[in-house]
């Protein structure tokens, strides 16, 4: 008997657009299902209860950001949210509001399996005990030692860079808003401005990058966060 | 071909106007005028039974104003009349009734019921007169019927007043009769009349006893019955002189008249413009009304005569006549030489009042009127005092006896007389005569005509009491001291006359210069005013500073509210009540407000802007804070003339807004089409690929194999990129265009920039080496991450696109003091000659590009402009071009290097 395949839940209204994604989704091992508006996508998502939803932003009867709303009060699969260029805004809110990632349209079939690979792995990680330890590409965390090595050297860090660095790690190929990041490392909401983030950011990178103006592993999405390159 | 005797045929502009006038008759609305002899004749009860007949056959008549006086038989016919509410006006603590304009001009009947055409308003309505309400209804294109006594025409006021010892104060414009299409003449026998007051329908108790001991008589009442049927009789005359006309009967046509009337300050002069008017009316023909203006008169007139003098010229211009105002020390020469100029056959001037010496020393004009005419006919016509025209306005306080001239002129003699008693025993009596007259000569240059004459007679009477034997007595003993007072009081006032007459004329002089000096001012000031805003204040300062008064310019404006516009915001400087004034003169185009027949009550006076017939604004003006002196016709003069100066300059000023416009439009045109067709074939190349190798794969007929189908396959991917690189440029160029570009700045490392684009750019450099030199203490700049990154990505695209592979690309940033400069740097061709301004341009292709519509840096410049920055290009030394953005740079906010509540530490 195969394994039953993973549910990946479509909600776009655009019929053509419909089709690319759950034809490319079928031809890959998933169990597409879809839905055309946000009323049909909350009822298909509370009957499938799928591995992971598809969310158009620009649906015709509903705003995406509250579709996004309603299924975080219940449901825990990860949503990866689909929008036009040019709303950053809508993109960082829809995060905030509990959405895993999003793609720009237009897009590439590889981004997409990418994108739903890496928020179907941190989802199925989501529950498990934390490792002791991280490893990223040339980069490795022991969370008991607190000790980061980069190419196997040491590197010393403040603990707001260290905390900055676990978080981003343990998310690795996820895509964290500034307000996300801040509210981690700094709780609350008076945390400090978005430029303090940015000062230890450009610091850690020197740290652990080997050129930070050409990060390999921590990436800045302009508008929106940051994101450590999954390399596992 | 025979040839038709001219005679026989209309003349074509005769039939031009016929055609234009039955035009104008066709499509304005009527005026019917209910007319009588007196009170009592039953003219309201006959329009009330003719609105009745007009109601039964189905016509929309509505009352709006009539006065039944009680009377029973006349308020029964209103029954079945729909009667619009009175307006209730509050004056003087009294609630006053009045006709309510508004609400009908609100309703809009098909015809108006409008009692007593004369009536005056009660102060503080829009229009003085009943029949300036009557004028805007029709304009409105609505139907008025109206009745009217003969006693209430202007032109035949004083006739009536001659018969009934009654002057009649509210009086109708003979023009506004001529308007009236048609002319009901209701008549009783003058017994009819006399027996309708002793039953009391006409006025009732003490009212009507008064009525018969005064107006009522018998002989009165004849009087004037036959003057309506006069009138009537003269009005069915013109009718047949305009039907002849309209049908080429021209055998009496009379010769063309033409009648100039003589207009001055004396109170005659009012009837003497009537008569002329009747003359005109009589004759068919044009008339002028002349006054002259003599030296500095104007100046020297008693505030009540230049009163007198402007209500005489009004009460001309409301009977129809042409006014103009004429200047010169003879007034004779003058008016003649304007009678000659315009063809006139006639003059009309006024009897003279005055005694006769008075003609001996200053002139007649009548005299010279007469002597000068040649051909012209001229009638003389009697004035009677007391026949200041209707509307005269208050006078004001007379002009005070200037009392300090007299004292001077005084005091010139006692100095001369004092400088005699010193030398008396040194010189000849004729040098101390001499003395005075030095003294005389002295008063009339420096204190006027007559404190000089006050001085001559006082220096004769002081020579002979302290110089001429006997002293200190007026008595003299030699005949020949006599003949010697008689020489000198004649040569004193002489002087006085004379020296008198230079300063006149310097000061009128002075007066000319000074008005053709500030028109000078005003035009050379307007010719430099570019903008409306410009000619406004040019405006409202001149007339401010000529005037001495407050002054806007308000300018028409669909959009704004009630119609008006004022360039420099001062309409907030008009009043609720002025506001409505500039709005009435602006639609009527006429002036309005103080000083005019409409809502004189009002605290300006506005004169509408025109142009090409139309009013493009108004001017409102404000009260003089020197009494006034809009009355003074010279000044009112020199005002139209600054009006028209106004609206000369704003017109010309808008028509180049206009063309400016158009030329915007025309270039925007170009621009979009140019956009247009750039774009379409940048848009349909890839779509055609796009569309061809879809099909390809869709619609085969044979199986193509794997391999094909991914080649076909690329290219559609490779095209959809291309088009996707285009449109969200486009969507870009819109956004930075649309000036609603939402900058937010943040501050950021421009390591992290850089990173952010490197990231992105990666996989497009196919293994070009970039080179990248930052300051190592990571500056800070401040700028919208989204929008810079674009910037970035864009410069990069270009670097990449111009340049051979294999070239490398160098990013370079620096901050200095206040600025941010970062560059990005080429070894490709390097720019053109003038690539380094064309360079950002839209739709600039540099070189023989394919890919892009030349956009990418139009957008660079666009949001690095929007952030306040600038961005330049420039060839390098050894080849290549450098982008280099400049920004500013302020301050960085402090960074707290506190850790905040971090509780793990990283371990050493």
């Amino acid at each position: 008997m195969t394994p039953p395949r993973t549910t990946v839940l479509v909600i776009e209204d655009e019929a053509p657009m419909r089709r690319f994604l759950c034809s490319t989704l079928e031809s890959h091992g998933y169990r597409p299902i879809e839905a055309a508006d946000a009323r049909d996508g909350i009822a298909m998502a509370a009957q499938h209860n799928p591995e992971l939803i598809l969310l158009d932003l620009g649906l015709p009867d509903r705003d995406g950001l509250s579709v996004t709303r309603a299924l975080r009060e219940w449901s825990g699969a990860p949503i990866l949210v689909i929008s036009a260029r040019g709303r950053e805004s809508d993109k960082v809110e829809a995060l905030d509001l509990g959405a895993n990632d999003y793609l720009t349209k237009p897009f590439g079939m590889n981004e997409l399996l990418a994108r739903i690979r890496v928020a179907l792995r941190s989802a199925a990680e989501r529950g498990r005990p934390v490792p002791s330890s991280i490893v990223v590409g040339p980069l490795s965390i022991d969370f008991a030692r607190h000790e980061v090595t980069v190419r196997g050297s040491p590197v010393h860090l403040t603990p707001i860079e260290y905390r900055l660095l676990v978080l981003l790690a343990r998310h690795a190929g996820n895509l964290l808003t500034h307000r996300q990041i801040l509210r981690e490392i700094w709780g609350g909401a008076s945390g400090p401005d978005a430029h303090h983030l940015r000062v230890h950011m450009s610091n850690l990178r020197r740290k652990i990058e080997e050129d930070p103006a050409r990060p390999r592993l921590l990436l800045n999405e302009p508008g929106v966060g940051y994101r450590m390159r999954d390399l596992a | 071909m025979g040839v038709r005797d001219d005679e026989d045929r209309p003349d074509p502009d005769a039939l031009l106007e016929r055609v234009e006038a039955e035009e104008q008759e066709a499509s304005r609305a009527k005026l019917r005028l209910f007319f009588g002899a007196s009170p009592g004749v039953g003219k309201t009860f006959t329009m009330l039974e003719n609105a009745q007949r007009l109601r039964r056959e189905g016509v929309d008549v509505v009352v709006g104003v009539v006065e039944t006086h009680g009377r029973e038989e006349t308020a029964g016919l209103l029954r079945g009349l729909e009667q619009l509410p009175r307006k209730r006006v509050v004056y003087r603590g009294r609630t006053l009734e009045e006709f309510d304009i508004d609400a009908a001009l609100a309703s809009r009947p098909a015809v108006l019921l409008l009692d007593e055409l004369a009536h005056t308003n009660v102060p503080g309505s829009r229009h003085h007169k009943r029949w300036q309400d009557a004028m805007e209804l029709l304009d409105a294109g609505i139907e008025v019927h109206s009745t009217l006594n003969v006693q209430h025409v202007e032109s035949l006021n004083d006739v009536v007043a001659q018969i009934t010892h009654v002057r009649v104060r509210e009086t109708v414009p003979d023009a506004v009769i001529e308007r009236a299409d048609e002319i009901e003449l209701v008549d009783v026998p003058s017994e009819v009349v006399l027996g309708r007051l002793e039953e009391g329908k006409v006025y009732l108790g003490e009212t009507a006893e008064r009525a018969r001991g005064h107006f009522f008589k018998e002989g009165n009442l004849h009087a004037l019955r036959e003057l309506a049927l006069r009138v009537t009789a003269e009005r069915v005359d013109a009718q047949v002189q305009a039907w002849r006309r309209q049908h080429g009967i021209s055998a009496t046509w009379p010769a063309r008249e033409r009648i100039m009337v003589c207009v001055g300050p004396s109170p005659a002069s009012a009837r003497v413009v009537r008569s002329a008017k009747r003359m005109a009316t009589v004759l068919r023909a044009p008339w002028i009304a002349a006054y002259v203006e003599k030296g500095a008169q104007s100046h020297r007139l008693a505030e009540s005569d230049r009163l007198r003098l402007a209500a005489h010229l009004m009460l001309a211009e409301s009977l129809g006549a042409e006014v103009v105002g004429l200047s010169g020390e003879k007034p004779g020469e003058a008016l003649l030489q304007l009678a000659r100029e315009r063809n006139v056959t006639r003059i009309v001037a006024g009897k003279p009042t005055h005694a006769r010496w008075r003609d001996l020393i200053y002139g007649s004009l009548l005299d010279d009127l007469l002597r000068g005419s040649g051909d012209i006919d001229v009638h003389v016509i009697a004035g009677m005092p007391g026949d200041g025209p209707a509307a005269a306005q208050p006078d004001r306080a007379p002009r005070p006896v200037p009392w300090a001239a007299y004292a001077r002129a005084a005091l010139g003699v006692a100095i001369a007389t004092g400088i005699g008693a010193l030398v008396r025993e040194r010189v000849d009596l004729a040098d101390i005569a001499m003395l005075y007259l030095v003294a005389i000569a002295g008063a009339a240059a420096f204190v006027g005509r007559w404190p000089s004459f006050l001085a001559s007679v006082l220096a004769v009477g002081a020579f002979d009491f302290f110089f001429v034997p006997p002293f200190y007595t007026f008595v003299v003993d030699d005949l020949k001291h006599a003949f010697t007072f008689a020489v000198m009081l004649v040569a004193g006032l002489a002087i006085s006359s004379l020296t008198d007459r230079i300063r006149r004329q310097s000061i009128a002089a002075r007066s000319r210069e000074r008005r053709t000096a500030a028109l000078f001012a005003l035009t050379r000031a307007l010719a430099g005013a570019r903008d409306v805003d410009a000619i406004a204040r040019v405006a409202e300062e001149h007339v401010r500073d000529v005037f001495t008064t407050r002054a806007a310019l308000l300018l028409r404006d669909a959009n704004a509210q009630a119609g008006l516009r004022s360039p420099l915001g001062a309409a907030s400087e008009l009043g609720g009540a002025d506001a409505t004034v500039a709005r009435w003169s602006l639609e009527h185009a006429k002036a309005a407000g103080r000083g005019t027949d409409t809502l004189p009550g009002a605290g300006v006076v506005c004169l509408p802007l025109m142009a090409a017939g139309e009013a493009l604004g108004v001017l409102a003006v404000g009260e003089p804070t020197d009494a006034a002196r809009l009355e003074d016709p010279e000044q009112r003069h020199l005002l139209q003339t600054f009006v028209a100066q106004i609206a000369l300059a704003v017109e010309r000023a808008q028509l180049a807004s206009e063309a400016q416009l158009a030329q915007v439009r025309a270039e925007t045109e170009e621009m979009r089409s140019s956009l247009l067709s750039s774009v379409s074939h940048d848009l349909r190349t890839p779509i055609a690929t796009i569309l061809g190798s879809a099909t390809m794969i869709a619609e085969s007929e044979v199986p193509l194999d794997m391999s094909a189908c991914r080649q076909i396959a690329g290219s559609v991917r490779d095209e959809a990129a291309r088009l996707e690189r285009l449109v969200k440029n486009l969507l870009d160029m819109t956004r930075v265009e649309s000036k609603s570009l939402d900058v937010r700045k943040e501050w950021i490392p421009i390591e992290e920039l850089v990173g952010a684009v490197m990231t992105r750019f990666e996989p497009l450099l196919e293994g070009r080496e970039v080179k990248i030199d930052l300051a190592a203490d990571c500056p800070l700049v401040a700028v919208d991450p989204v929008l810079f990154e674009q910037v970035l990505i864009n410069l990069m695209e270009n670097a990449v696109k111009h340049t051979p592979s294999g070239t490398p690309i160098e990013i370079r940033a620096e901050t200095g003091a206040g600025a941010a400069t970062i560059e990005i740097s080429d070894r490709g061709p390097g720019l053109g000659p003038d690539g380094a301004t064309k360079i950002f341009e839209k739709f600039v292709r540099v070189g023989s590009s394919k890919s892009g519509v030349g956009l990418g840096l139009a957008i660079c410049r666009g949001i690095v402009v929007a952030h306040g920055g600038t961005i330049t290009a420039m060839n390098r030394a050894g080849g290549g071009t450098t982008f280099r953005i400049v920004l500013p740079l302020p301050e960085p906010p402090a960074l707290s290097t506190e850790e905040g509540n971090v509780e793990e530490g990283a371990r050493p």
